[in-house]
């Protein structure tokens, strides 16, 4: 890699977009910190509102449901998602070039149409909203990105490397566990982390499909926003913010991992 | 001898993908201990024949056996055939070490946990890598032609009767290449394995083997020892792609004691019987540069082929000199290649250069009969 020098206006481009993009952000977690309760003036520092966050049983029960629906919506779709990426790439069978070619109408179809729809299925099946329909709702937006992260990573795959085990007197089963599993692993990693990362900040879908009770923190965020501002919801936002940033550099770690296939030079 | 039944047999093997034939009945033995080598231009089927071999591919429903000591494989899966190969990309494990890489054939195959370090060292010793230097490596942080010795020692380590290998040689520098080839070769008599090598290389496979199949689009065009390929080119493909030919063609007019009298757009010349000859049939041969000679015009020895020509050009290759001898060919010309044993130039420099008029010429017998005239 050269270390090309860059254009001093280029330079300038690049620090306003991401001063653009970021400012919003850095005022919200540096106003989490303010110790004015009202509005935009800076009157202290105190992390009262990250201590008033504890006595907030809606937030607490909102990070919880957020949690659990993160956690399970994650663990279904990188299963279901990683077995459909192997069905697609290792196997020749009718319509799968269609198949393939379907993966992306979850992903390009606006969020709120995917709600819409899910709601409505709900209904003609009578099927009672609450965490286990925001759970379904979740794999059903993440499977897609599972597969396409997990799809990429096998198709770079080396078959090869399959059959060079079996030709060792490793069985099929053996094989996927000792050799395609660790390798596939990175991939499916990646996918997990950035189905999680949807589930946990998912709004507008989650709003269509959640039931009266406990809902995720997005929704107890979006309701405390329209009831009654205060500070404690930077704070809250700020705690999201963060977790956030973590698992998307974890995941982008993950992908950058060392290449499977190389070349025989 | 002959209840042993061959190591490795094709009967009629066919395997076709979807519409493409890429392998049309094959047929071979490959006996105990022999290097055998499978030979071909680029897309032949050279890999295919390999991996039916190995259990990666089935042969065509109704489309021959392949038997492995006897028995029918067809069906077996590839982990069921106690087979070693090393792949043409050497496939070794990204994720693990290369000790790991070595060990994992010797793990599946059960082998005592206590027996298999010294195993792997071994087997590391073997193709010349030191273990105590490369043994915890990563396979990405090894050369192209380290990792062919790590992939040639994981086959090795587990001691297989039968080692196939798939252009192993074909991503490293000459100089090693030539190395490995002789390593090989001791390898294989050594161990009593039985090798079942595929190369493009024709002097590679002529350097190695104690048989080679010669495939050519999808079927088997020549089995035969090294030199019965290369004296003995049974048809025009094989005569080109092993070394070098000169090809004459031409209608077969009379039957003496010895052959026939060929009348060819060159000139006639004589070739010795051979069962497709027949009266008014067409012949083509191929006759080597190195069993041709050139001589004036006026000094062709008795009794051989003679056909004129200009010299066009003479090629110092060290060994040799290819002498160029344009032909008269119908309306047009062709170049004749022959080789001339070089016996020093400084002090005895050989008499022809461009422009000569000379003649080509070689005894009736030096030459192989072609079966696709
Ligand atoms: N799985 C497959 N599906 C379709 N066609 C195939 C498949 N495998 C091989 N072929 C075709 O069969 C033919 C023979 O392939 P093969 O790999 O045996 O060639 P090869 O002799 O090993 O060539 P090379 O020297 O380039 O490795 C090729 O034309 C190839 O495109
Ligand atoms: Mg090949």
């Amino acid at each position: 890699m050269h270390s090309l020098k860059l254009p001093r206006w280029l330079v300038a481009f690049v620090a306003l977009v991401y001063a653009f993009l970021h400012i919003p952000l850095l005022v919200l977690v540096v106003f989490s910190f303010n110790a004015s309760k009202y509005g935009v003036e800076w009157t202290g520092f105190t992390t009262h509102w990250y201590a008033r966050l504890w006595e907030r049983q809606d937030i607490i029960d909102g990070l919880k449901a957020s949690v659990v629906v993160g956690v399970s919506s994650t663990l279904i779709s990188t299963l279901l998602g990683t077995l459909m990426a192997l069905a697609i790439a290792r196997h020749e069978f009718r319509g799968r070039r269609l198949m393939e070619a379907f993966l992306y109408i979850p992903i390009v179809t606006p969020e709120i149409v995917v709600g819409i729809s899910l709601l409505i299925l709900f209904v003609l099946l009578n099927f009672p909203l609450g965490l286990v329909s925001i759970v379904i709702a979740h794999v059903a937006f993440n499977i897609s990105f599972v597969v396409v992260v997990v799809l990429a990573r096998l198709q770079g795959m080396d078959r090869n490397l399959e059959e060079a085990a079996m030709i060792l007197g490793a069985d099929e089963f053996t094989t996927f566990r000792r050799i395609t599993v660790p390798l596939l692993w990175p991939g499916i990693l990646s996918g997990a982390m950035l189905a999680f990362t949807m589930s946990f900040d998912d709004y507008v879908i989650t709003s269509f499909v959640t039931g009266t009770g406990s809902s995720t923190l997005p929704i107890v965020v979006y309701t405390m926003v329209r009831k009654n501002i205060e500070p404690s919801i930077n704070a809250i936002s700020t705690i999201i913010l963060i977790i956030t940033t973590i698992l998307i550099f974890a995941a982008d770690r993950l992908g950058r991992d060392k290449p499977l296939v190389h070349s025989a030079d | 001898m002959s209840d042993i039944p061959p190591v490795v047999e094709f009967t009629g093997v066919h395997k076709t993908f979807g519409a493409y034939r890429a392998v049309v009945d094959i047929n071979f033995q490959v006996q105990k201990g022999e290097f055998f080598s499978i030979l071909g231009p680029s897309g032949c089927g050279k890999t295919t024949t390999l991996r039916l071999l190995a259990g990666f591919e089935e042969p065509d429903d109704n489309g021959g056996t392949v038997r492995i000591a006897g028995e029918v494989v067809n069906k077996k899966r590839p982990y069921e055939r106690n087979l070693a190969m090393v792949f043409q990309n050497y496939a070794l494990f990204p994720h693990l070490s290369v000790e790991r890489n070595i060990a994992f054939g010797l793990e599946m195959r059960k082998v005592p946990s206590a027996e298999i370090p010294p195993r792997v060292k071994k087997a590391m010793e073997m193709v010349r890598l030191d273990p105590g230097q490369f043994a915890r490596r990563m396979p990405a942080q090894l050369s192209g032609g380290q990792r062919q010795r790590v992939a040639l020692a994981r086959a090795l380590v587990l001691e297989p009767t039968i080692l196939l290998l798939d252009e192993p040689l074909g991503a490293i520098d000459l100089k090693l290449r030539k190395e490995m080839q002789l390593e090989l070769k001791q390898l294989n008599k050594q161990l009593g394995t039985t090798f079942v090598y595929v190369t493009h290389d024709q002097e590679e496979a002529l350097t190695m083997s104690d048989r080679i199949a010669v495939m050519d689009n999808a079927r088997v065009a020549q089995l035969g020892t090294p030199a019965e390929i290369y004296e003995c080119p049974r048809t025009r493909f094989v005569a080109k792609f092993i070394g070098e030919s000169n090809f004459f063609e031409g209608v077969a007019q009379s039957q003496g004691p010895d052959g026939w009298r060929v009348d060819g757009s060159g000139g006639r010349f004589e070739v010795p019987a051979h069962p497709s000859i027949t009266q008014g049939s067409k012949v083509a041969i191929a006759v080597r540069p190195e069993w041709l000679d050139v001589a004036p015009p006026d000094a062709v020895p008795p009794g051989e082929n003679a056909i004129r020509g200009t010299v066009t050009d003479v090629i110092y290759l060290g060994e040799t000199l290819h002498v160029l001898v344009a032909v008269a060919d119908g309306e047009g010309e062709r170049r004749v290649t022959v080789a001339v044993r070089n016996e020093g130039q400084l002090s005895r420099p050989i008499r022809w250069s461009k422009g000569d008029a000379a003649v080509v010429c070689w005894k009736p017998a030096d030459c192989q009969v072609l079966e696709d005239a």
